[in-house]
């Protein structure tokens, strides 16, 4: 199969357009512009609608329509946009609308700065918006697995119908990689749900929106069973050297391509080190921790967000620490060796 | 003898939780008659609004959405975006499109979307409890201007139908009234027309309709609708603004 140069934001696009998405809404942003260009481009031409929207708020309420309309739909953004988009990810998730949304995260808090970043892994795998959800969240690491993992997100999306989120960064929506342009075509699902008009039988109602005494809560039941069910049945990574590994670094997205780099560097000079990539991040690979090791490194661009998920799947287990920087630092090759060397015969 | 006169197929046999006097039991009948007269009620898909109309898709019989509060616009373009042939449309009170909404409100119009649009205007918000709305009259009392709407501190009520007639996207705006026999005639020509412009692609169509609120007004249901007839429309003139 042929490969094509393609960036992490583009290989998202395509690989929404290969899933059958025929409905983007989008708002400008850096940097993820190349993604909402790339649907300008393209959706018409091959079918689909573009809507540049008037702010993030309309964005991804134009999403839950396309959605509840039985369109595949999905919106893009970055870090300060994906928070104004929180409340209508909530009512996605309350209406059971399946959606792809695509953070490519940068600096913050507040307006921030446009580096790379992984500090919205809380607000990516708790419940972002009010009320008790959650969006199943991927991780791409390559080019080829942002288009991958969209392409699979939208799968998930309409199977759990739910939100499903792609956590990427600035720097692997920036950079261009070789990709495999794989073409499953999409794998559509019939929406019996959806509002095309009532011919035929009973006028269909999207709400989220109970009143009646236990209806709220008989929902919540029913998604609380289905996030069971996700848990269980969707946890994903990659894992490298766990048999002999004394130190098992921990690291998703683009930090793990550093954390590879280092772990090469030392398993030449000799030492046991081993590595654990989450790719999907909700729900939390906890059957990679399965058989704890003596010392886990967990690394990130944040001060210790899925620190926490790791600290709670070991439970004690094992001992963990933790390297990150945040808004703008990316931990260094040299900084985990440092790190790994410090805490290896410790 | 020819049955001249039934209960709507596309409004269901239910009764609505609305207040004695209410305006909105009146608005989904006519709407719902106006659907079953154009047989569109199998191509309709409606986006309810957050309010008191909260769940109109209890009472209407065909498919329906719902909205989170102000955004109907920018969810029902994506439904019509997404099914052209389907007939789409909001039905919003004026806390929802005239305030936390306006955004969705203006661009929706902007982009000259072709869609219908029904605003009740009842100058308050009633759901919540009888607030300030963005339409509430200069000296009018609400639970957020006890000592009535003072221009200085609050501002004047914002004639949105006006503003939107200014877009060129806009095709058709009309403000109606629900305070007499012969304005509920009128009102209902109204919503066939904004009905059967978007069946003839003709674009972005607006009803604005004054609604009475009793509960909320402090009035009797009779003295709000004279108060729509002396006082209200005085405000908001009533008839064609595009």
């Amino acid at each position: 199969m042929p490969k094509i140069l393609m960036s992490g934001n583009d290989a998202i696009a395509e690989g929404a357009i290969q899933a059958g998405c025929s409905f983007y809404a989008g708002y400008p942003i850096t940097p993820q512009n190349e993604l909402t260009a790339y649907m300008a481009n393209n959706m018409e031409k091959r079918g689909g609608v573009f809507i540049q929207a008037e702010a993030e708020v309309a964005a991804i309420n134009m999403v839950f329509g396309a959605s509840a309309a039985g369109a595949r739909a999905m919106t893009s953004s970055s870090s300060p946009g994906i928070s104004l988009k929180q409340e209508g990810i909530s009512y996605i998730a309350g209406a059971e609308l399946p959606a792809v949304i695509v953070n490519v995260m940068r600096g913050g808090p507040g307006l921030g700065n446009i580096a790379p970043s992984q500090a919205d892994y809380f607000q990516a795998t708790r419940s972002g918006g009010h009320g008790d959800y959650h969006c199943i969240v991927l991780a791409p690491s390559s080019v080829q697995e942002s288009y991958d993992l969209t392409y699979l997100a939208f799968n998930l999306a309409d199977k759990y119908r739910a939100p499903a989120i792609i956590l990427g960064d600035g720097m692997l929506g920036q950079m261009m990689e070789p990709l495999k342009l794989t073409t499953q075509g999409p794998k559509l699902k019939a929406k019996p749900w959806a509002l095309t008009g009532c011919k035929g039988r009973k006028a269909n109602v999207v709400k989220s929106f109970y009143l009646g005494e236990g209806d709220l809560e008989k929902l919540n039941l029913k998604l609380q069973k289905k996030y069971k069910e996700i848990a269980a049945k969707e946890q994903r990574w990659e894992e490298l050297f766990l048999d002999d590994a004394k130190v098992v670094l921990v690291a998703y997205g683009s930090m793990s391509r550093i954390a590879r780099a280092a772990l090469k560097v030392l398993r030449g000079k000799g030492k046991r080190v081993g590595l654990i990539r989450p790719i999907s991040l909700w729900p939390f690979p906890k059957k990679a921790f399965a058989r704890p090791k003596n010392k886990y490194l967990v690394i990130e661009m944040s001060y210790g967000q899925m620190l926490e998920d790791v600290q709670l799947t070991l439970g004690g287990r094992a001992k963990v620490d933790f390297l990150g920087r945040s808004g703008g630092g990316v931990p260094s090759e040299e900084e985990i060796i440092l790190k790994v060397n410090k805490i290896y015969n410790g | 003898m020819d049955k001249i006169y039934s209960h709507p197929q596309s409004l269901r046999d239910v009764s609505t939780h609305y207040c004695p006097g209410c305006g909105h039991g009146l608005a989904h009948r006519l709407i719902a008659e106006v659907v079953d007269e154009l047989k569109i009620r199998e191509r309709v898909i409606a986006v309810a609004p957050v309010g008191c109309a909260v769940i109109a898709y209890d009472y209407w019989d065909f498919d329906c959405s719902e909205a989170a509060h102000g955004r109907a616009l920018a969810v029902a373009t994506a439904i019509k975006r997404v099914r052209p042939q389907n007939i789409v449309f909001t039905y919003q009170g004026d806390g929802d499109l005239a305030a936390i909404g306006t955004n969705e409100t203006i661009h929706a119009a902007n982009r000259g979307e072709n869609l219908t649009v029904f605003f009740i205007n009842n100058a308050v918000y009633g759901m919540t409890g009888g607030q300030m709305a963005p339409t509430t009259l200069l000296n009018q009392k609400t639970s957020t201007t006890p000592s009535g709407r003072c221009a200085q501190s609050q501002g004047y009520p914002l004639k949105i139908s006006e503003m939107l007639a200014l877009l060129p996207g806009v095709k058709y705006i009309e403000r109606v009234s629900l305070g007499s026999a012969p304005d509920i005639i009128k009102a209902k020509k109204a919503i066939k027309k904004a009905l059967v412009n978007q069946m003839e692609g003709v674009g972005f169509s607006l009803v604005e309709m004054l609604s009475p609120c009793p509960t909320y007004w402090g009035l009797s249901p009779k003295e709000s609708l004279d108060w729509i007839q002396n006082t209200m429309a005085k405000e908001f003139p009533l008839g064609v603004i595009k």
